[in-house]
């Protein structure tokens, strides 16, 4: 009984927390690796395409709200998330357009590209900021519990309870969506095909007759729309604040580079590396101790490795041991 | 006038030439050989007659139709195959899908190709879902060939296609692309085991410092005498 308790514990402050960040991460890093694999540079301005997403998806939400629309029990930000997506598949083929297409033509080297994706950082992040501003906005209407603590406290007679958020449900759901299918069309279709091949060897695809700039397209798409969807999770589950995506770009570098840039099942283990680390690195074990040990040997301290303040600095020690002992990362992908 | 001809070409990278009115050439259903020393520009020959090299002079025909100004990729798309001598798979993806990029341009169902590639090569046929990266050398090369034949290409283009494989695996190769030859595909190929080569070949190309020094059936150049004290040890 003791040893549920603690697990239930366990699972309501770590692992499901941990899951739905991971997530996150996931979803993330999968669009940062996804345009190192075909472009071939860190687009750093990733951070802030998902915080320009997220706002399109509230600025929908607000319409769809004011006309009287919602999803009953689901938050009506999935609704908005479509429009939301074409907003930032917008935006990534109009810089695109702009900025890299030039580079491209040029046959820039690849720290040029990372150079002009810190301006588009910028860019993205005035943009944002000016759109909506700087303050924090709430996010998610619709049920807030799929189950709550006292719910499960009543329904398993624990003294613990384990509480899933709605939020939490739906991100691991769509996570699970959006990699199921972004695993199959790569896998699977002919244009997934081309993009994989012309991630491996530029030179042999071109001669087959892939179309570089189709397959440039296809992962502009792809990085938007992961980039919204991931933006919108982090939004739903935590709040949405403008400045918060850019912290969230060094997580998401950890994964993707922990995985093996370049490589999409990489990024998606790595997210989830990345999310156990921090949150298991920065959690308070005391009363998970309580229920396991016997009665006196409990620490006094809250048995914390490192407070919540330095999560990232969990990732940032992950990726600097990973880029010094196995550059390639877990799923060998290019090394940077 | 030959199927294939790169005639008088002239060029290089940069400023500098690496080719002096090389010609090169082959008809259907013939092997061709390039052979020479180091830096003789044998590579740099077989790039330029499949347009990876600008030319200064000269020009590239193919059935009598002026090829010169095509990039590589429509050349690919008017029946040239190309084996590059290294990076010639996709390392990440399955030999399958390594033959369906091949066949990447055609719009028909490739799959009697497949077919045709896979009773070739029977050991890709076992092979068919493992990643090429994981492949040995010579199952590799088995594989590269595969990609360029899966565009039915009427001509072939090796380049040093025994680079680095063990003497048994060549000789299977070799094998091979004489079969592929009878199927009355062109092959134009550079190699570095010459002796060999110029067994299997109907023409002979000896160039030396980016021009040609001997022009002979196979036969003739592996019994001249000046060829065999310069290049073939004797």
């Amino acid at each position: 009984m003791e040893i549920l308790n603690a697990l239930a514990l366990l699972s309501n402050y770590l692992v499901i927390p941990a899951l739905a960040y991971g997530s996150q991460l996931a979803l993330g890093a999968l669009g940062v690796t996804l345009i190192y694999g075909i472009l071939r540079f860190s687009n750093f301005a990733h951070g802030e395409m998902m915080a320009f997403g997220t706002m399109a998806v509230i600025l929908v939400t607000w319409f769809l709200q004011a006309q009287g629309i919602s999803l009953g029990f689901l938050p009506t930000e999935l609704l908005a998330l479509p429009i939301g997506i074409l907003a930032a598949v917008l935006l990534a083929l109009g810089t695109d357009r702009i900025v890299y297409r030039f580079h491209r033509g040029k046959k820039s080297q690849p720290v040029i590209f990372l150079i002009a994706s810190l301006a588009v950082m910028f860019f993205y992040s005035g943009l944002t900021r000016f759109i909506i501003g700087t303050a924090d906005q709430s996010m998610g209407d619709g049920a807030r519990f799929i189950f709550t603590a006292r719910e499960f406290k009543e329904w398993s007679g624990l003294d613990e309870g384990i509480a899933l958020r709605t939020t939490q449900g739906i991100t691991v759901a769509v996570t699970l969506i959006c990699v199921a299918a972004l695993f199959w069309f790569l896998n699977r279709t002919r244009a997934g095909k081309s993009m994989r091949a012309y991630s491996d060897n530029e030179d042999l695809a071109l001669l087959s007759g892939v179309n570089p700039e189709r397959v440039v397209l296809i992962a502009w798409i792809l990085a938007a729309a992961l980039a919204t969807i991931a933006g919108t999770m982090y939004g739903l589950d935590k709040t949405f604040k403008p400045f918060i995506y850019l912290q969230l770009l060094l997580p998401i570098f950890a994964a993707a580079i922990v995985g093996g840039l370049g490589s999409p099942i990489g990024a998606v283990a790595g997210g989830f590396v990345i999310a156990f680390s921090e949150i298991t690195v920065t959690f308070a074990y005391k009363r998970v101790l309580t229920y396991i040990m016997p009665g006196d040997n409990v620490p006094d301290g809250l048995v914390q490795l490192l407070s919540t303040e330095y999560k990232f600095a969990v990732s940032f020690v992950i990726l600097v041991v990973v880029l010094l002992v196995r550059p390639t990362g877990i799923f060998k992908g290019q090394s940077v | 006038m030959s199927f294939l001809l790169g005639k008088d070409m002239t060029g290089g990278y940069g400023a500098a030439d690496i080719l002096h009115a090389c010609t090169i050439g082959v008809e259907r259903g013939e092997i061709a050989v390039v052979v020479g020393p180091n830096g003789a520009g044998k590579s740099t020959a077989m790039k330029a007659v499949f347009g990876m090299l600008d030319l200064r002079a000269g020009q590239v025909t193919m059935d009598g139709e002026d090829i010169t100004s095509l990039s590589p990729q429509a050349r690919v798309q008017k029946g040239m195959g190309f084996v590059p001598q290294t990076n010639n798979v996709f390392r990440s993806m399955s030999v399958e899908e390594n033959l369906e990029m091949g066949a990447f341009i055609r719009t028909d169902d490739p799959s009697d190709t497949m077919a045709q590639v896979f009773d070739l090569f029977p050991i890709l046929k076992q092979k068919r879902n493992q990643p090429a990266g994981e492949l040995s050398g010579g199952q590799r090369q088995q594989v590269a060939v595969g990609r360029a034949l899966m565009t039915q290409p009427k001509v072939l283009m090796l380049d040093e296609p025994t680079a680095g494989v063990s003497p048994i695996v060549m000789d299977e190769l070799f094998d091979r692309i004489i079969e592929i030859a009878r199927s009355g595909i062109a092959i134009l190929m550079v190699e570095q085991n010459a002796k060999q080569a110029l067994n299997i070949a109907d023409k002979g190309y000896v160039l030396a410092q980016g021009a040609n020094l001997y022009t002979d059936t196979g036969e003739a150049l592996l019994n001249d005498p000046d060829v065999r004290k310069a290049f073939l040890g004797g």
